[in-house]
């Protein structure tokens, strides 16, 4: 198959990605200084903050997880085993001489490498579940009693919250890394940007399923 | 590559939904507890006082013949109500201000000014004349006063609206019948007719002739109840500001038969009765719940606000400090250094810049502080008392009395207190608080003779108890539930003044997770560690890269 360049990040999927980076970033900044990490904000202004930031990031997810349905662009995320070892042992070796290619072949239909779908996977299924429900749940105190939640503490609640947002935190470094880890070391950052990135050309294998709408 | 366009199509909309969506949540204004609705609603002023005065009454006194006198004390005007009023008296009798005694319903205590110790002047027994200078009656100088007779009680007091009726101090209750001079204050003897022709309702200047001046003088006791609140402004309490709702402790405290609810003896820490219906409550407003309900801030308003009610008392945050009326309360009084005399042997008083004394000869070492940030429980309502011939633990600090209450209690609620502190006499070998003699002008008084062996032997046996001739001081320890001075409500605490990793108002409160203040030092330690090793494992990887990238070249 030859190379093509194409739109691999649709005009949604790139103001998705930058929302929610902006959102995930000014909720850390406020979030931990409600945890007591700094004093940046005061408490009253973070804690209002986070609670507008964490509403409008819940609104964007609820068009994300309705666009991937509609799209089935979830597809993207199902985790394999098929080439995870090279890729993985790409990062670990291959990285580091500049004529080895990386192993994995993107097609738009499948333009996440295999650590890639098994780090959003974990993402979109672990980090993020476990911020949101027990970010819910700390808001929500003064209902637990009529949700039948009493046995809950707000330090246990809380403390899984903090522990989910260390765990975003370390998640977004990573990440962050990783989208300058291209050849050229920008490449992936551009794609994300511009949405154009270079793809096997799939002449003859099937697009993304159609939305509904079509 | 046909079915592309159109699925980009709708994810434009998609997108430009979303866009819209996270700009207008970006916009919802931020609502700060302390700023919001700022504007307040001035209410007509027709409560309290003003609408109570003598235009409302049915009836002009002036007029009775029954009120016409001459009048030569205090219970020939009893009698000359009670002509009318028949049951007054009766119903006088059976209330707090009249016994002095107060079964506490839920310790089963029995409590009053007759029966508690405090740490001003310690109790009443043997000092009454003084103390009963307060009583709603005439004549309590001994023991030997008459209960029963209706005659005795002194309707003026609290019915008076001339202002002129003032019970002298050293007497039992009576007023100056004729000019007498208390120290260098002079009492102008009473017109008691006058007095009698021109009764009301009470104000706060009828209240407050006892309940401003309690522990002996202006503010010394309550500390959110003092002369500045006569007529307080706007700014000192919100309530009973003259020039807003100008309202009477009776406004809230209200009464039937005579009898004045919300008894700080049995202060209630929530009332889930909430805002107050005839027929339906108890008949009380003297919580605030019983107006404002128990959500009581406007919808529009923070929305963590009315989140607060299942744990915080409304006072914790809306009287950020008492004694804010320029008066300054005693908050320490340390008998055991009582008794000095100067160079000339003479007994003295010593005063600071302001005036307020801090060593009297008679009463020991003060300590004055005006605009005081209470100190904060947990509190259900329960108020314990150590009471005479209770055994202390003298080797610590007394609680004159125990409040009781946690933050698993859904009845407890984080209140504010006065906490007066100081050193009162004790027997130390019974291991019991003990009661001076203070007043009077027998040989054991303390007053008079300055020794405390004499004192503590008259006193306590006033109340069936001997003395054991040992004597010591203790320090002891009186919360003051605190729920008057309720400030502007721009005033009352933010959210940052509890909120706060060190040096919150509640910092000294345990036992719950409170955010902004707590987090869990080995889960940020494991976090963090977690955060740096990924840090650092990426600048590792950063870093081979780009040595071997230059290598490579």
């Amino acid at each position: 198959m030859a190379k093509i360049r194409a739109i691999v990040f649709t005009r949604f999927e790139r103001f998705a990605h930058w929302s929610q980076a902006i959102l995930i970033i000014l909720l850390m900044i406020t979030g931990f200084e409600v945890n007591g990490a700094y004093a940046l904000l005061g408490y009253e202004m973070a804690a209002d903050w986070h609670r507008v930031f964490a509403w409008t990031l819940i609104g964007l997810w609820v068009f994300v997880i309705f666009w991937n349905f509609v799209t089935g662009e979830w597809k993207q995320y199902i985790p394999t085993t098929e080439k995870l070892i090279a890729v993985a042992r790409y990062y670990t070796k291959g990285i580091f001489d500049v004529n080895v290619p990386h192993p994995y072949k993107k097609t738009r239909a499948a333009k996440h490498n295999p650590l890639q779908r098994l780090a959003y996977l974990s993402f979109n299924l672990a980090i993020s579940p476990v911020i949101w429900v027990s970010g819910l749940l700390y808001m929500y105190y003064n209902d637990w009693g009529k949700l039948g939640l009493d046995w809950l503490t707000l330090g246990a609640v809380a403390g899984v919250h903090a522990a989910a947002a260390f765990a975003m935190l370390a998640f977004f470094i990573a990440h962050v890394y990783m989208a300058f880890t291209g050849k050229p070391w920008t490449a992936y950052l551009w794609a994300m940007i511009t949405g154009v990135d270079e793809v096997e050309d799939e002449n003859g294998e099937p697009e993304p399923t159609p939305s509904p709408a079509e | 590559m046909g079915a592309r366009p159109r699925v980009r199509g709708s994810a434009w909309l998609l997108t430009l939904a979303a866009g819209m969506l996270l700009a207008g949540a970006l916009a919802i204004p931020i609502e700060n507890a302390r700023g919001a609705a700022a504007a307040a609603q001035t209410a007509p002023s027709t409560g309290g006082q003003t609408r109570d005065d003598a235009q409302s009454s049915t009836a002009d006194h002036t007029k009775f013949r029954a009120l016409q006198g001459p009048f030569t004390s205090g219970p020939e005007v009893t009698r000359a109500c009670i002509r009318c009023h028949t049951e007054a008296a009766k119903q006088i009798h059976k209330t707090t201000h009249w016994t002095w005694r107060f079964d506490n319903p839920i310790t089963g205590q029995e409590l009053g000014k007759r029966n508690v110790i405090n740490n001003f002047c310690v109790a009443t027994a043997t000092n009454w004349p003084r103390c009963t200078s307060c009583h709603i009656g005439y004549g309590w100088k001994d023991e030997s006063f008459d209960f029963d007779e209706q005659a005795n009680v002194d309707c003026l007091v609290c019915h008076d609206t001339t202002g002129t009726y003032r019970k002298f101090p050293t007497a039992a209750g009576h007023p100056a019948y004729e000019d007498k001079k208390f120290g260098p204050r002079l009492f102008k003897a009473v017109d008691l007719v006058a007095v009698a022709q021109n009764v009301g309702k009470p104000g706060r200047q009828n209240c407050g002739a006892c309940h401003f001046f309690g522990g002996g003088g202006d503010a010394v006791k309550h500390g959110d109840l003092d002369s500045s609140m006569l007529s307080p402004s706007h700014e000192l309490d919100v309530h009973m500001a003259t020039d807003g709702l100008n309202f009477a402790c009776t406004t809230c405290h209200t009464t039937g038969s005579h009898d004045v609810t919300g008894s700080r003896y049995v202060t209630k820490a929530v009332d889930r009765y909430g805002i107050d219906v005839p027929g339906h409550t108890d008949d009380t407003r003297a919580t605030c719940e019983s107006c404002h309900g128990l959500t009581p801030h406007p919808e529009d308003n923070h929305p963590k606000l009315n989140d607060h009610t299942d744990r915080v008392a409304c006072a914790t945050c809306h009287v950020p400090e008492f004694a804010r009326g320029g008066k300054k309360t005693k908050m320490w009084w340390d008998w055991s250094t009582a008794g000095k005399r100067n160079d000339e042997g003479k007994t003295f008083v010593e005063k600071d810049a302001d005036g307020y004394p801090v060593y009297d000869s008679k009463k020991g070492d003060f300590r004055w502080e005006d605009n005081v940030v209470p100190e904060y429980h947990w509190f259900d309502g329960r108020i314990e008392y150590t009471l005479l011939g209770e055994r202390i633990d003298d080797t610590g600090i007394v609680d004159i009395n125990r409040i009781t209450g946690h933050s698993g209690d859904p009845d407890s609620r984080i209140w504010p207190f006065k906490v007066m502190r100081g050193k009162q006499p004790y027997d130390s070998r019974q291991k019991i608080l003990a009661i001076p003699h203070l007043f009077g002008k027998d040989e054991t008084a303390f007053w008079r003779n300055f020794e405390w062996g004499k004192a503590l032997t008259t006193g306590l046996l006033a109340r069936n108890v001997e003395f054991s001739g040992e004597y010591g001081f203790v320090e002891t320890v009186y919360y003051w539930p605190i729920l008057h001075m309720v400030a502007p409500k721009e005033q009352a605490l933010a959210c940052n003044d509890c909120h706060t990793k060190a040096g919150g108002r509640l910092a000294s409160l345990t036992g719950f997770y409170m955010p902004g203040r707590d987090s869990y030092l080995w889960l940020s330690q494991l976090g963090w560690a977690a955060v740096a090793l990924t840090l650092f494992g990426v600048l590792v990887h950063l870093a081979i890269r780009v040595v071997a990238r230059m290598r490579g070249r």
